[in-house]
């Protein structure tokens, strides 16, 4: 099946000289969650807003649902939904008129039922007439989010959608992408929080300096990158490693009551049974062993960190 | 054709005008009456008629078009420069809207809202001075194309605005002296030849001249002058603004 999204060597220099994005390529599927990793000014929004149309790019092509973005926009503006970043919202509108402006802006006609069904799936219906201005941050960010879905868009850009919310909207929200993806929308979400696309995206795409360092499947990029460290409880400080052990690149702990290994859990050999054997071999009694895989974060942290 | 955000648009602008009708609505209304009570009225009783004309009814064309200048050009402007500021164009660029669309919905919920006004004035004036209207067509004409060119003159204002001090500068700065310079409230044949020929650089001079002669058939330049003046400045308008919007021009950048 072709893509929903692709977009093919996308370039944006702004006058200043500053390059936001250098050269993107990247195919997004139909029905995915693909969440975007990246630090600030890492060229996310500027990605973003070219798709949707509020930034002319510099060269390159993207096409939505097979148009081009720049000669088709009609067709790909009508099925894309953006939920910005900033909480921009006029200040004397109501909750009701802001969300129907929305679906007119988008070539639909009214249709009350619908607005009522996205207010109180996003627990708004009480604040439709309250005026915007008067609403706390997190329920600007639902606003947000019921403007977007007012035209039922195939395509929902989250621009930071838990940015500054609090713990249980943040868990609200995830179940929302849960019910939006059930419902066939592809949503590609940027996001600091390495937990939030840990736990909801199907494929992660990590950003930087304006590329995309990889977009792989999570669980994927998880074996691939993912190092496992193997902790080894000795019944008896050690004062230094054994000879026989140097071999398999131990670090002994401060107090020389532990052993830890690390090793490559999706390659062919760990290399743990070798290592209990020579435990053994040396006379060493071993207490307990515990495992830990290394995060996202962690694996985030190191491909940022190599691309600078 | 996008009709549905056009109406989206201008029923967005128009519900504006209601939540602020006191400023937008009341308040040129009492401007324009304190002007009939003091020209029109006061001094004017002690004024002789220009080109057979009372000089109350001589004047009230020139202020109707004063009003409408006004009301287009900030409502124009501040129309498209409110969601510039406030963060909201993006909901605009993202849409799947053309620009045509977008200039109908904004710029025709500015000329409505200034012919709104307009309309208002020349009733009040009526009250204070006898108006006849001799050509109502030509009126109309000289009324909506005004008001359709300056709200569109306004929404380049409100695209090129950084801040509100550039959004305020025409409305405060530029326009009241072409109007007052441009044969609002006297005729130029009044003025020495030297400042007779000045006058004729000045656009407003056109303006006023052909809507006072769709009311007394009395001109200070040929009333077809006077269309094709503000006929050129709408084609000037229409120009840049394709411009804006084919370039992105301080709105996709």
């Amino acid at each position: 099946m072709a893509p929903i999204v692709s977009i093919r060597n996308l370039t944006k220099s702004y006058a200043t000289g500053f390059k936001a994005l250098k050269g993107v390529d990247l195919d997004i599927e139909e029905g995915e969650i693909l969440a975007l990793l990246g630090p600030n000014g890492a060229g996310k929004t500027t990605m973003i807003s070219i798709i949707c149309g509020i930034v002319t790019p510099t060269s390159g092509t993207v096409t939505v649902g097979g148009h081009d973005i720049q000669q088709d926009f009609r067709r790909t503006r009508s099925i894309i939904g953006l939920v910005p970043q900033e909480l921009t919202l006029d200040a004397f509108e109501t909750v009701w008129n802001t969300v129907s402006f929305s679906r007119g802006l988008h070539g639909c006609k009214p249709d009350p039922a619908l607005i009522e069904r996205i207010l109180k799936d996003l627990s708004l219906y009480d604040k439709k007439d309250t005026m915007l201005r008067h609403l706390s941050g997190g329920m600007r960010r639902r606003v947000l989010i019921a403007k977007a879905l007012s035209y039922e868009p195939k395509v929902l850009f989250l621009d930071e959608p838990t940015a500054g919310v609090d713990v249980s909207l943040r868990k609200d929200m995830w179940q929302l992408v849960e019910r939006l993806r059930a419902n066939g929308v592809t949503i590609i979400l940027t996001t600091h929080y390495i937990e939030e696309a840990e736990e909801i995206a199907d494929r992660i795409g990590v950003i930087n300096h304006g590329e995309i360092l990889l977009v792989e499947e999570k669980q994927a990029l998880m074996a691939k990158l993912g190092r496992k460290q193997m902790t080894v409880e000795l019944a008896e400080p050690l004062a230094a490693i054994p000879d026989t052990l140097s071999p398999f690149g131990l670090t002994l702990s401060e107090e020389g009551a532990r052993l830890v290994y690390e090793f490559n859990a999706s390659g062919e050999r760990t290399g743990i049974s070798s290592l209990l054997a020579a435990l053994s071999q040396a006379g060493l009694r071993v207490k307990d062993i515990s495992t830990e895989q290394s995060s996202l974060e962690d694996i985030f942290v190191e491909l940022v960190g190599e691309g600078k | 054709m996008n009709v549905e955000a056009i109406k989206s648009i201008y029923a967005f602008e128009m519900a504006r005008t209601r939540r602020t009708l006191l400023q937008s609505v009341v308040s040129p209304v009492i401007t324009t009456s304190l002007y009939f009570i003091v020209f029109g009225a006061a001094i004017g009783s002690r004024m002789q008629e220009v080109e057979g004309v009372s000089y109350g009814a001589f004047i009230a064309p020139g202020l109707i078009m004063l009003t409408l200048l006004n009301q287009c050009i900030s409502n124009g402007s501040f129309g498209i420069y409110f969601p510039k500021f406030m963060g909201t164009i993006y909901e605009i660029l993202s849409s799947p809207i053309s620009m045509l669309e977008i200039v109908i919905g904004y710029v025709g919920a500015a000329a409505t809202k200034g012919l709104i006004v307009g309309t208002i004035i020349l009733i009040t004036a009526s009250f204070f001075v006898d108006i006849t209207i001799k050509h109502p067509v030509m009126m109309v004409l000289f009324f909506v194309l005004t008001a359709v060119t300056f709200s569109l003159f306004g929404f380049m204002i409100g695209i090129w605005a950084k801040d509100f001090e550039q959004l305020n500068l025409f409305p405060m700065l530029i326009v009241p002296p072409l109007v007052f310079l441009g044969g609002s409230f006297y005729s130029i044949d009044m003025l020495p030849p030297f400042w007779q020929a000045v006058s004729h650089f000045n656009p407003v001079l056109y303006l006023v001249s052909g809507f006072r002669w769709s009311f007394y058939e009395i001109a200070d330049v040929n009333p077809i002058v006077s269309l094709v003046t503000v006929l050129g400045f709408l084609v000037v308008c229409l120009s840049i603004t394709a411009w804006i919007f084919k370039t992105g021009y301080k709105l996709k950048n």
